[in-house]
C-alpha cells in the first residue's frame, strides 16, 4: 500500500515557473535521501513533463507527493492540465512521435526515467499524467 | 532579461553556463552564440556545463544545435564538463549528443579545440600545396 507522507501543490502557467518548481523536487528528493542519479532523472523527467503542459495546455499544477510503501520512499508526481487533450495516447509514447517540432522524446523518455508512469487523457478535457520514482528505483 | 556570458579568447569562444538553463534562456544562447562566432571569426567554441545539473530533452537539443551551427560557420564546439548524473540520464532520456565533442574538464577541452583548430589549418596548407602542383 502507497502511503503520502507529505503533499504540496504547484502551479505552472509561464516557462520560469519550472525552475522553482524544479528546486522544489530536489529539495524532496534530498530529504529522502535519493541519490544524485535517481534525484537528476526525477528532476530531468518534471522538467519534460512541465514543459508539455505548457506548451500544450498553456500551463497546469502539479501535486508533489511524497510517498512510502513498506519501507520505501519515493516521490509521486501528477501533472494535470485541461488542455486539448491526446487523442491517441498509444502514439505519443511512441520515440520519434511528436505532434509539435520536438524531438518526440518527452513521454517516452519520461517514462523510462521513472519507475512508475501513468498517463490519462480525455481530449477536450485535459490530460493527467502520473509519475513515481522510488528512493532506489 | 538574463543571459549567459560569452568570453572570447582568441579565437576561442568561451561560454560557462552557471545558472538553471530554462527554454528561453538556452534559445538566447545559441542566438547569441551563432552571431558571437560571425562576429568575431571565431574557430572555437567551448561551453563549459560543470554546473548544470540538469539537462532534459529540449536543452540537449540546443546543444546540438549549436554545434551544428557552429560546424556550418566552420567553428568547432567542444561541450566540457558534464556530470556523470546527466549523461547518465541523458541516454535513457534518449538523447545520446551524437556528433557532439565532449571533454572532460576545460582544461582537456582546449586542447581538444586546439588541435582541431590545428589540423584544420594544416590540411588546409595541404590542399594549397596540391593547388600548386597542379
Amino acid at each position: 500500500m502507497i502511503v503520502t507522507l507529505n503533499k504540496e501543490w504547484m502551479v505552472i502557467v509561464r516557462e520560469i515557473d519550472v525552475i522553482p518548481f524544479r528546486n522544489r523536487i530536489k529539495e524532496y528528493a534530498v530529504k529522502i535521501g535519493m541519490s544524485l542519479v535517481n534525484q537528476t532523472k526525477v528532476i530531468t523527467a518534471a522538467s519534460e513533463l512541465a514543459r508539455n503542459m505548457l506548451k500544450y495546455a498553456n500551463g497546469g499544477k502539479v501535486l508533489i507527493e511524497v510517498v512510502s510503501k513498506g519501507r520505501e520512499n519515493g516521490l509521486r508526481l501528477t501533472f494535470r492540465d485541461e488542455g486539448p487533450g491526446i487523442p491517441d495516447i498509444r502514439l505519443a509514447l511512441q520515440d520519434g512521435y511528436s505532434s509539435g517540432k520536438s524531438l518526440g522524446l518527452g513521454l517516452p523518455g519520461t517514462r523510462r526515467l521513472m519507475s512508475e508512469f501513468n498517463i490519462t487523457s480525455e481530449v477536450g478535457k485535459g490530460t493527467t499524467v502520473t509519475v513515481t520514482k522510488w528512493k532506489n528505483g | 532579461m538574463e543571459k549567459i556570458p560569452i568570453l572570447r579568447m582568441g579565437k576561442v569562444l568561451l561560454v560557462t553556463i552557471q545558472v538553471d538553463l530554462y527554454d528561453r534562456l538556452a534559445e538566447t544562447l545559441e542566438a547569441d552564440l551563432v552571431h558571437m562566432i560571425k562576429k568575431t571569426d571565431a574557430e572555437g567554441v567551448l561551453i563549459d556545463i560543470s554546473a548544470v545539473s540538469i539537462i532534459d530533452s529540449f536543452m540537449g537539443r540546443i546543444i546540438g544545435n549549436i554545434s551544428t551551427m557552429s560546424k556550418i560557420l566552420d567553428a568547432e564546439t567542444v561541450v566540457v564538463g558534464m556530470q556523470p548524473a546527466v549523461a547518465i540520464t541523458l541516454v535513457e532520456l534518449g538523447l545520446p549528443l551524437k556528433g557532439i565533442l565532449t571533454a572532460l574538464n576545460v582544461e582537456k577541452g582546449m586542447e581538444l579545440l586546439r588541435s582541431k583548430m590545428a589540423s584544420r589549418e594544416t590540411s588546409g596548407e595541404g590542399e594549397d600545396d596540391d593547388s600548386y602542383t597542379e
